[in-house]
């Protein structure tokens, strides 16, 4: 095929070659996605990140595709923002943002960003969801897998995958067992005696996870 | 029907202090499927006498709130023969169902519609929870019970017949295919939703086979649930129970009649039959109405002067959205007509205002977060 052809040749040349895609179909089922759990979840806002200034066709599509979706849902304010701004918004301002829908590169940047602000990846619950499955992990930074000291000592935080348990549990239809757990956790959190090295703390995984099973109702 | 609100009421409950203002609101963390959020159909009959004004103002407030659910309406009154062919197929296409009453003749011999579309759908539990609102003082405190009943037997069964000329007789029939399953819905729904003790009403000191069958179906299933109390009630006790500390209850397991007799009592102590929640649910249809007392259809003042109480029908629309999945909606529907009751400017006569049903909607729409 002429484009391997293509990428042999530059090899040659020293060049390293990246090929950004975007589809109007993955573009779409994403924007699809946000509003619809912005409706879902009582959300104002939804803020399309891109930078279309520049990647004028691929974050150009990407946008054209929120625009669209936007319409259908005309209770939901919706906005672009620049990349660029938005990190530097993110650190400056970031109660101003509610949902944002971004592509594959950008988000992965702007939730780990986001995630640092409000207390750190350690703490945050997220997944991945598709059309017939789900996959619940650490939400930022979830293939990050930890510094071998944290490992040796036992001192990681479970928090962000409790949370996301609690998630899954609500995603199974158990939300009462999501209730308890994430009232569990966040008042473990918020006595502030049981916090792991990264929360500022001193405690091993092992002991956090004591702490949320007694505060269970 | 919706497990889930009890929790949520529980939670709001907690968290709220004594100042009207500080009726938290939850944030949902949950990740929804792709399309989760197209609008799902839902059967509604508006009945009779206050029924096409409550189920009005669910549908007032639905619509304020977007609320991704279309209604399918119905004319049903009290006086027809059955409930027409094409009302039960919209109810089997669509599962859920939310009504007002159906005005039933007392005596000549008419059988209730209320209970026939119980029967026919099979909606063997109903379910309603009584508990103390914010901001409406009762003469208890800490009440929160729900009783779940059986719905589709008992002395409800309609078997009755005329032995000789003056002599009627009446059959109660208990089965142990129902008593078991009643039993296992009151210990799943135990479980499900963090709820520490089950409690059988009946009367079988004097009905030994009867509500003896029902007792032993509900200590097999309570066996396979070692992490839930279990106790038993004799149902005239329990009455005086209810009115003298109803705080020691907490899930009711009972027949039929008696859960109605309870049911009101727990409604009729926590606030009266206007403001709780509740329904009857099957294995493949949920209807959802006022949760006590469902089947009044209320004074014809009422109606005349629109002031019926919303707040019953308004909160078991809250547990149909989230039995549709819909939680968050549900979420604000509650916190908003919590809010307006515990504000108390907008109440209805039953909880000692003077408002009329629009004025509680109206209310209960701009509180909408």
């Amino acid at each position: 095929m002429l484009w391997c052809d293509m990428e042999a040749s530059l090899n040659l040349l020293n060049l390293g070659l990246g090929r950004m895609v975007i589809t109007k179909f993955c573009s779409e089922r994403i924007a699809k996605y946000a509003f619809e759990y912005a409706y879902l979840n009582n959300r104002k806002k939804v803020t399309a990140v891109h930078k279309a200034n520049i990647m004028k066709l691929a974050d150009g599509l990407f946008l054209e595709s929120c625009r669209e979706v936007a319409k259908k849902y005309p209770g939901i304010t919706y906005n672009e923002i620049i990349v660029d701004n938005c990190c530097m918004q993110l650190v400056a301002k970031p109660e101003q943002f509610d949902v944002m829908v971004t592509p594959n590169l950008y988000g992965n940047l702007v939730a780990n960003t986001a995630a640092g602000i409000a207390g750190g990846t350690g703490v945050m619950p997220g997944g991945n969801v598709g059309a017939d499955h789900a996959v619940f992990e650490q939400g930022a930074s979830a293939g990050n897998v930890g510094k071998d000291s944290i490992v040796r000592k036992n001192k990681a935080n479970p928090v962000a995958l409790l949370l996301s348990s609690a998630m899954m549990l609500r995603h199974l239809q158990f939300p009462s067992f999501a209730d308890r757990l994430e009232t569990a956790v966040k008042r473990v959190i918020s006595e502030g005696k049981c916090r792991t090295k990264d929360l500022g703390g001193q405690s091993t995984t092992q002991e956090v996870v004591d702490a949320v099973i007694a505060k269970l109702e | 029907m919706s497990p889930r609100s009890l929790t949520l009421l529980k939670n709001l409950a907690r968290n709220s202090n004594a100042s009207s203002s500080c009726i938290q609101t939850r944030s949902v963390t949950y990740m929804p499927r792709p399309g989760d959020g197209s609008p799902r159909a839902v059967t509604l009959i508006p009945g009779d006498g206050i029924g096409p004004l409550v189920t009005n103002a669910v549908e007032q407030v639905m619509e304020a709130m977007h609320a991704p659910i279309y209604f399918e309406k119905y004319d049903v009154h009290g006086e027809m023969s059955r409930v027409p062919a094409e009302v039960m197929e919209s109810i089997r296409k669509n599962k859920v169902c939310l009504k007002g009453g159906l005005k039933t003749p007392v005596g000549g011999g008419v059988s209730s519609l209320n209970v026939q579309l119980r029967k026919e759908l099979d909606l063997f539990a109903s379910l309603v929870n009584c508990f103390n609102l914010p901001g409406l003082p009762t003469k208890h405190e800490n009440v929160d019970i729900v009783v779940i009943r059986e719905n589709t037997e008992g002395e409800y069964a309609g078997l009755e017949h005329e032995v000789v000329p003056g002599v009627v007789e009446s059959l109660k029939v208990i089965t142990k295919f129902c008593s078991e399953r009643i039993a296992k819905y009151a210990f799943e729904y135990a479980y499900l939703n963090n709820r520490k003790k089950v409690t059988a009403v009946h009367k079988a000191n004097i009905m030994k086979l009867a509500d003896g069958l029902f007792l032993e179906s509900c200590r097999e299933v309570a066996k396979k649930y070692p992490g839930i109390t279990y106790n038993e009630i004799i149902v005239d006790n329990c009455c005086m129970q209810l009115v003298a500390k109803p705080e020691q209850f907490d899930v009711m397991v009972t027949p039929n009649l008696y859960g109605n007799l309870v049911a009101n009592t727990a409604a009729g102590i926590a606030g009266g039959t206007g403001v709780m929640p509740g329904g009857n649910v099957g294995a493949d249809h949920a209807v959802f109405e006022q949760g006590a007392s469902a089947g009044n259809v209320g004074k014809d003042k009422i109606v005349r002067e629109n002031k019926a109480n919303p707040v019953a029908l308004l909160l078991s629309s809250a547990m149909m959205l989230r039995h549709l999945q819909f939680p968050s909606f549900a979420d604000r529907l509650e916190t908003a007509v919590k809010r307006v009751i515990s504000e108390g400017n907008c109440r209805t006569k039953d909880l000692g205002g003077q408002s009329t049903t629009q004025q509680v909607v109206d209310a209960v729409i701009a509180n909408l977060e």
